[in-house]
């Protein structure tokens, strides 16, 4: 597939953007300026990078508890997103979800929901809707491969797949669910194998490879929009940290996380640009500093904003 | 005025506000032109509205409300059919932790204007699995309007003010109730939410029912009248938002108070109504609250246990005689 200079480097952008935003969101986490808890994104940014590339604003998403980086590539503000990991009013949801309930409607990002698998039933609302709308829109609903254990998998993604439904379901497979790796808890080597199950299409990508996801959520995405129904993408991935917070993932063995920092998405992805003549070393770090530029500006608003007033915790409970 | 059946009443709250507005939708098991609905409730819709808009699912509850909360975040309106409200446990995350708290958690972004309606209820020997009344599990979870109506004209009303409100509303309706008759006007109306109704004026006892117990009380309230007690018989109709004025108004009335609901008696909703009233009106009282409930036990089958557990006139008069004197 031949992509546009332009959209390549917009790629390239997007995945520094979550990289520099989660490095620095756990820093903030180290100054004590991050209540809770944090899932952090890095190292699976080609996933959500590689999906929303082929989105239009007015089309959705639904994300889980490590959700930053789909909240980014599908267009939300970095300072708004920070600002919500905070805890400050001026957040994407005023202080009310946190870390791990960001949404931002105005991009289509229809909210991370922390219970896992939970959100796998609801993308296929989102699709009825479109579907019931006459619209051409297109849902991607990202979990994890510890999602597809779930109850809500089987029954989302049959429901999705009866009616038809434009929803593309993108399985982030990194491996490990909490510490438990999935050859414990899953007898195939392919989430995507389930797809069988549904009668849809499944595929597996390397997730790592930001123009792999792009070019397989884009047959994905493409079909979807035709009326054809959801596919199974599933991205095989790694996340650099532990499952949250300060989570040294000892049950990891040391050389399978070298092996898969080799492999990171970023210096994957840039390397590429380079060897295609795309970009400049120069050029490439002038973006990265633009990227770092911006993540230090939305660190600064974050911190620099107000909590909300204790009170505000009554509202909106109704509509 | 016409006589309808509640589920005719239902049915054309349905039908109604599908005409009125394009957004809304039924989905649910066997609610479609094959079966109609368990209870029949839907009879008619698909053939009306297409297979789209009353839309047959799998038995897959946990979807079932999912999609509904997918649609209505996306601009939609639409109504799920939980066949049984005991299936009601298979969709618990996505009602108690995702329709209900999306809303909030997203910091208002968004409503959620989903109804999910459920029968309750025991009484017709289908045991464990189909007959429990499960109105206190949902009351402790904030987000959710809770709305039980007990006569034709409230389930009308009722339902298409849960269909225009833009908050998730559990609607619970009883298997006893759908054959009963009552006046409905032809002309349009609805019900306000938080707005009890007095069935019965009295002076000297307040039985506050819900649901199916409405009817109970009533007929209850009929003997004790022959025995010179005048009951007085408040349905609060809505539980969130529950209408406190009208129980403690009545209570500095009559003085003496019996909760009667189907549901188990322990943390069940007559101990909340016992809380607010306890808090809000004591010094009103004259004798203990008093309530009447289904004792902490499964439903039973067999004929005899069953109607052992269920609140009925008897136990509902033998509550009142306690703090009428």
């Amino acid at each position: 597939m031949k992509l546009e200079k332009e959209k390549l480097i917009e790629i390239y952008r997007k995945l520094l953007e979550i990289r520099h935003f989660e490095e620095k969101a756990f820093e903030l986490y180290g100054q004590n300026l991050v209540p809770g808890t944090l899932h952090l994104y890095a190292g699976q940014e080609a996933v959500a990078v590689g999906v929303c590339a082929n989105l239009r604003k007015d089309d959705y998403i639904t994300s889980t508890h490590r959700g930053h980086g789909h909240c980014i590539a599908k267009g939300a503000q970095l300072d708004r997103i920070m600002a919500e990991i905070l805890g400050k009013k001026t957040g994407y949801c005023k202080g009310k979800g946190g870390s791990m309930h960001i949404a931002d409607f105005s991009v289509g990002m229809l909210g991370a929901t922390a219970v896992v698998g939970a959100g796998i039933p609801i993308a296929p609302g989102a699709g009825l809707s479109i579907k019931l709308r006459g619209t051409d829109q297109v849902v991607a609903c990202f979990f994890g491969e510890g999602a597809s254990n779930q109850g809500t998998f089987h029954e989302g993604i049959n429901m999705a797949a009866i009616l038809a439904l434009p929803v593309v379901f993108v399985c982030e497979n990194n491996l490990y669910a909490m510490g438990t790796r999935k050859s414990r808890v899953m007898l195939i080597e392919n989430v995507a194998e389930r797809a069988v199950a549904y009668g849809i299409p499944g595929v597996t990508v390397d997730g790592n490879d930001v123009v792999a996801v792009y070019e397989a959520a884009h047959e994905a995405v493409n079909r979807a929009r035709e009326g054809k129904g959801p596919t199974l993408v599933e991205c095989k991935t790694y996340r650099h940290k532990g499952h949250s917070r300060f989570d040294p993932a000892t049950y990891r063995p040391k050389e399978e996380v070298e092996e898969w920092l080799k492999k990171d998405p970023v210096q994957r992805f840039k390397a590429k640009l380079l060897e295609m003549k795309i970009l400049t070393e120069k050029e490439a770090n002038k973006i990265e500093q633009d990227v770092i530029a911006a993540v230090e500006k939305a660190a600064k608003f974050a911190i620099d904003s107000p909590y909300p007033a204790p009170e505000e915790a009554l509202e909106d409970v109704h509509a | 005025m016409r006589q309808i059946t509640y589920r005719d009443a239902l049915r054309e709250a349905l039908r109604e506000e599908m005409l009125r507005d394009k957004t809304v939708f039924v989905l649910g098991e066997d609610v479609g032109r094959y079966w109609q609905g368990a209870f029949k409730v839907t009879k008619g819709l698909a053939e009306e509205f297409g297979d789209e808009r009353v839309r047959d699912t799998p038995i897959s509850e946990s979807a079932i409300i999912g999609v509904a909360a997918g649609a209505a975040i996306t601009g939609m309106r639409p109504i799920a059919e939980i066949m049984f409200g005991d299936l009601s446990a298979l969709a618990m995350d996505q009602i108690a932790n995702q329709v209900a708290k999306l809303r909030y958690m997203f910091g208002g972004q968004t409503k959620v204007p989903v109804v999910i309606r459920m029968p309750f209820g025991a009484g017709v020997n289908i045991a464990a699995h189909h007959s429990q009344s499960l109105e206190a599990w949902f009351m402790h979870v904030p987000g959710l309007k809770i709305v039980m109506p007990s006569f034709p004209y409230d389930a009308k009303g009722l339902l298409k003010t849960a269909i225009r409100d833009d908050s998730p509303v559990m609607f619970f309706e009883h298997k006893l109730l759908y054959s009963i008759e009552g006046p409905v006007p032809k002309e349009e109306y609805t019900i306000p939410f938080g707005v009890a109704d007095v069935k019965r004026e009295g002076k000297d006892v307040t039985i506050v029912a819900t649901l199916y117990m409405v009817h109970k009380a009533l007929a209850a309230a009929n003997t004790l009248r022959k025995e010179g007690i005048d009951v007085e018989v408040i349905d609060p109709r809505t539980l969130i938002p529950l209408d406190k004025q009208a129980i403690v108004n009545s209570v500095k009335k009559t003085s003496r108070i019996v909760i009667v609901t189907e549901d188990c008696k322990t943390a069940g909703v007559s101990a909340e109504i016992a809380a607010m009233v306890a808090e809000e009106a004591l010094d009103y009282l004259d004798a203990p609250i008093k309530r009447v409930a289904e004792p902490d036990t499964p439903i039973p089958f067999s004929p005899p246990l069953e109607q052992f557990v269920i609140p009925n006139e008897k136990s509902i008069i033998k509550a009142v005689k306690e703090i009428v004197y």
